[in-house]
């Protein structure tokens, strides 16, 4: 698609507006709709965009794939990292109310903390799928 | 919706049963914008449209894009699922009706989510306190599951291309 | 009985057996993963429209609102669609897999070179 002109300064201009909007939906959660299963689907179909557009090579110098394995397994250590950390605090496995002075500080924290993990998971899994997906189709055909 | 999935099954064209199918996603987050449910909606409209669509896309593209002509009678499966429907409508009747306050399914710890979570946990957003904090082991879970299944993708497709490059460059680590 | 009464549950029960239809009916393994889509998107369909109470809101606390839908159902599904297309991207990848091994993606040619080689 190298030449499709209008695609590529279309989708320029998208997508940082589709990346600021995943952030916006990860961290905006607690009060709309929104959280980390959408954020990082969102953020990764904004990555797979770029893909799309200029070429698979160009986005695996970008992010390389094994900074998204090291995500996939970062994000869902973040999680269970937390349940962790309310255990060693006093509390109860995946209990926030410790993690702060006051319960409902905890439970905010937590809760931003393993959305966070979540996203970054969702993202990771969406984006290391579809970089498999693609570098199947650019290898020599065996039949 | 309901004739879009019909369309489905007819179509042979496999290119437009994954667009069809992109369709028939939208019209679900419609539908469950209608039924209140926006999170979900949200989430159907970024998944079931984009991504799973993209990576049908990537499917078709590796494999063929046209159904053969099934050679079997589709007369025995229309049977038996058309007798399972007629079961399954038979257990519909003893259902609460669309949108009764009384349904059973209202009375055991949702209405406890609805007044507490408010004070106890924090954000506004009861779906993300229930999600994260009331049902942190099952979302822990859900994102263990969702791991994996990269993990086992990663298996199925990464292993190949990679016993495949190190032939071509030897030595040469492929992740 | 007013208007909607049962009926989103014949609509679910008219969804699923399309799914369930396609996927016994259909050779196409591609074909077979869109049929469970479906089928997953009708139990979907199912809790959702389970979970909305007449003259609800979504559920989002604000002030003056009296009646929430009910949220459990909503997270439940909104984890489970995720889910979903994480098993939906195993399954393609196996199919992926197939075709490599069988150079077909047809159910009946499957079978019958399995019974070439078995011969």
């Amino acid at each position: 698609m190298k030449f499709k002109s209008i695609l590529r300064v279309i989708s320029k201009l998208l997508i940082p507006a589709i990346m600021l909007f995943a952030l916006y939906v990860q961290f905006h959660g607690d009060f709309g709709p929104g959280g980390g299963f959408q954020a990082g689907v969102i953020f990764a179909s904004a990555f797979i965009l770029y893909a799309l557009i200029f070429d698979i090579d160009t986005a695996r110098k970008v992010v390389p794939a094994w900074v998204m394995r090291v995500g996939l397994a970062s994000g869902l250590l973040l999680y269970a990292g937390v349940g962790v950390a309310g255990l060693l605090l006093g509390g109860k496995y995946l209990d926030y109310s410790v993690l702060a002075d006051e319960p409902v500080q905890g439970q905010h924290l937590g809760i931003t903390l393993i959305e966070f993990g979540v996203g970054v998971t969702v993202a990771s899994a969406m984006i290391t799928i579809f970089y498999l997906f693609a570098s199947q189709s650019e290898r020599p055909a065996d039949r | 919706m309901t004739v879009t999935a019909f369309a489905l099954v007819r179509l042979r064209n496999l290119f437009a049963v994954v667009m069809l199918s992109g369709i028939f996603s939208l019209l679900a987050a419609v539908l469950y914008v209608v039924l209140d449910a926006v999170d979900v909606a949200f989430t159907e409209a970024a998944v079931g449209a984009g991504i799973a669509t993209v990576l049908m896309l990537g499917t078709l593209a590796l494999t063929t894009s046209v159904v053969k002509e099934a050679p079997q009678k589709p007369i025995a499966p229309l049977l038996i699922v058309s007798l399972t429907g007629a079961l399954l409508i038979f257990g519909t009747l003893d259902m609460p009706p669309y949108g009764d306050p009384s349904a059973p399914i209202h009375h055991h710890v949702a209405p406890r989510y609805i007044e507490k979570s408010g004070s106890e946990v924090g954000p506004p957003n009861i779906v993300t306190s229930v999600l994260a904090s009331y049902r942190g082991y099952d979302t822990l879970g859900e994102v263990t599951v969702i791991f994996t299944a990269a993990v086992g993708v990663l298996i199925l497709l990464g292993g190949g291309r990679r016993s495949r490059k190190k032939r071509r460059t030897a030595g040469k680590t492929g992740g | 009985m007013e208007f909607p009464g049962l009926f989103n549950y014949w609509i679910v029960v008219v969804l699923m057996m399309t799914g369930f239809y396609i996927v016994i009916a259909q050779g196409n393994l591609v074909k077979k993963v869109v049929g469970l889509n479906i089928f997953q998107v009708s139990v979907f369909v199912f809790y959702i429209s389970m979970s909305k109470i007449r003259g609800g809101t979504a559920p989002i606390l604000d002030e003056g609102i009296e009646i929430y839908t009910n949220p459990l159902p909503h997270v439940l599904i909104l984890t489970a669609i995720v889910v979903g297309v994480a098993t939906t991207a195993l399954a393609l990848a196996l199919v992926v897999r197939i075709r490599d091994a069988y150079g077909t993606i047809e159910e009946e040619e499957i079978g019958q070179l399995e019974q070439e080689e078995e011969t």
